[in-house]
């Protein structure tokens, strides 16, 4: 028994769909630094990355439903190989996938029943920051060109604000990871010491590598980062003086969340 | 009207589950980008006139392998180009030499490249050494129709097994036919004489400066007596691209480098032409 539904309605039942699934899932920031942009998202899994190389110096870093952006991840990477072999790797840009993006992610939204649930950012890094380029797509397929910083994920507006606050043009990667961080903790009510190296994901695209600029940061690299990067907020002295003797000092911070929060994300941390 | 079908094509290629496979990605969706098609019956003599690559060595050393390569292409008795690149990075752990038809040949590696790079980002790893080999044969098998018209393209593969810890050399036949080389090899219009070379110069666990020396006299005995082969052309300081590969990954010598490893054998053969000898009597078999 067919009811009469109208566009405006249906379109309007789609984008809350989306949004709500969306909203379920944790928020990812991307953010520019002096020597590259930074991506984080607060993500327990090793395996199931949120945050991807699509291309020598364009990453792709989402929220949402995983076999979504994955779908579109490997669409990503399908559609710059074959430019790249195509034409020529430089002629491979964010632009034109962000454009790509956006027209498959709005042709989605409007022909099939149920719409993609996930936000997407694709990043490119160039030869100076004025020139990086940063593209947030949403499950529409609009595109917002953002400088600086973008926040994604249900709670993209309210990290944006705290990013606004934070970000400073060529600030440091540790400086660039401690904002980042302080944004996400609005998901957390502002608890930063949760978030603990084994419960982010962090990568980045590197201004001044050569052929491919894509990073992950794991391990010992992002353990020792994150004590520099996390003692401002957390407490004042210790953690620096732990960064400063190495061995076991990373965790110190996470340890400090653990016993306030008791959290069993905090707890397999430490 | 068809572009955009065609790019409504493109777009359900790329968001269908589909293979981690560049190459399978063409094949699916756009085969008229492959290496070699749409290649019409050629006749003999134009192939036969089309530059062809020449001379490519390789041989293992201790902890990784080198590769060398001769800059010369030549288009029937003419020099097609005195400083082209036969050696090239396949990714992060591997190298490719080609030699024959270079049109093709030179596609075949840029297909090569992007298909190891698609399958790393797509699944997240690496292909092994045995999988990029693999891979390979199957890229030079699709080419046996253009083989058999003449356009012949045969590549030698080497890397470095992060598995084993050593280097390992790969040839081919035009079928995709692979086979692995124990020490060392050679292709190409010269490999008779620069695998002769390389058989009597070649130690077991050199060290890499004894084998880039040892590939680089095996070329140089490879342009002596083969006309398509380049020797080292010291009024251009054009020299052979040497590139290595060990746990530290690619690494290809500076002109600087290379053309000092060449100025050692120039300045060895003013002496002795014919290059170092072997010991007629050795007391110890060769590989032992």
């Amino acid at each position: 028994m067919p009811f009469y539904v109208s566009p405006e309605q249906a379109m309007k039942d789609k984008a809350d769909y989306a949004r709500k699934g969306i909203a379920r899932g944790r928020s990812g920031v991307v953010i520019q630094y002096d020597e590259g942009i930074l991506f984080v998202a607060p993500n327990p899994s090793r395996a199931l990355h949120k945050i991807s190389e699509i291309y020598d110096r364009i990453a792709f870093a989402a929220v949402g439903r995983y076999n979504e952006y994955e779908i579109l991840r490997k669409a990503g990477v399908r559609y710059a190989d074959l430019t790249g072999y195509q034409y020529d790797r430089q002629d491979v840009t964010a632009r034109g996938l962000a454009n790509w993006y956006a027209q498959t992610l709005g042709t989605i939204f409007t022909d099939s029943p149920k719409p993609f649930e996930v936000e997407i950012v694709v990043a490119e890094v160039a030869q100076t920051a004025a020139e990086d380029q940063i593209y947030r797509i949403t499950f529409d397929g609009s595109v917002n060109d953002e400088h600086g910083y973008v926040a994604m994920g249900g709670q993209a507006d309210q990290i944006a604000t705290v990013l606004k606050e934070h970000y400073a043009d060529g600030a440091p990667l540790s400086q660039a990871l401690s904002t980042a961080i302080t944004g996400l903790a609005v998901q957390t009510n502002g608890d930063r010491v949760e978030i603990a190296a084994s419960q982010l994901e962090v990568a980045v695209l590197e201004r001044t590598r050569p052929h491919r600029t894509f990073r992950r940061l794991t391990g010992a690299r992002l353990e020792a980062l994150l004590t520099q990067a996390v003692p401002a907020a957390v407490q004042d002295g210790p953690a620096e003086v732990g960064a400063a003797a190495g061995g076991d000092s990373g965790s110190g911070p996470e340890d400090g969340g653990a016993a306030d929060e008791g959290t069993p994300d905090g707890g397999s941390a430490g | 009207m068809d572009s955009l079908s065609n790019a409504r094509l493109m777009t359900a290629a790329y968001l269908s589950a589909g293979t981690s496979s560049f190459t399978e990605l063409l094949t699916g969706s756009a085969p008229e980008l492959l290496p070699g098609t749409g290649t019409h019956a050629v006749s003999a003599s134009l192939a036969a006139d089309l530059p062809h690559a020449t001379t490519i060595v390789a041989a293992a050393f201790d902890g990784g392998v080198v590769m060398a390569g001769d800059r010369r292409a030549t288009a029937g008795n003419m020099i097609a180009q005195r400083d082209i690149e036969k050696v090239f990075r396949s990714d992060e752990f591997s190298c490719i030499g080609i030699s024959g038809v270079a049109g093709i040949g030179i596609e075949f590696v840029r297909l090569f490249q992007v298909e190891l790079e698609h399958y790393e980002k797509l699944e997240g790893r690496e292909l092994s050494l045995e999988g990029k080999a693999n891979r390979l044969g199957g890229i030079i098998r699709a080419n046996l129709g253009g083989a058999m018209q003449g356009l012949v393209v045969v590549p030698l593969f080497a890397g470095y097994d992060l598995d084993a810890g050593v280097g390992r050399i790969f040839s081919y036949d035009v079928t995709g036919g692979r086979y692995e080389e124990h020490r060392f090899h050679s292709i190409g219009s010269g490999s008779v004489f620069a695998r002769g070379s390389l058989k009597k110069l070649y130690a077991p666990r050199m060290s890499t400066a004894d084998a880039v020396l040892a590939c680089m006299q095996a070329l140089y005995d490879a342009a002596d007596d083969d006309s398509a082969t380049g020797g080292p052309d010291v009024t251009r300081r054009i020299y052979p691209v040497v590139a290595t590969v060990t746990a530290d990954g690619y690494q290809r010598l500076t002109d600087d480098e290379a053309g000092a490893y060449a100025q050692a054998v120039i300045s060895g053969r003013m002496s002795a032409p014919d290059g170092p000898t072997s010991p007629l009597r050795a007391a110890i078999g060769p590989g032992d």
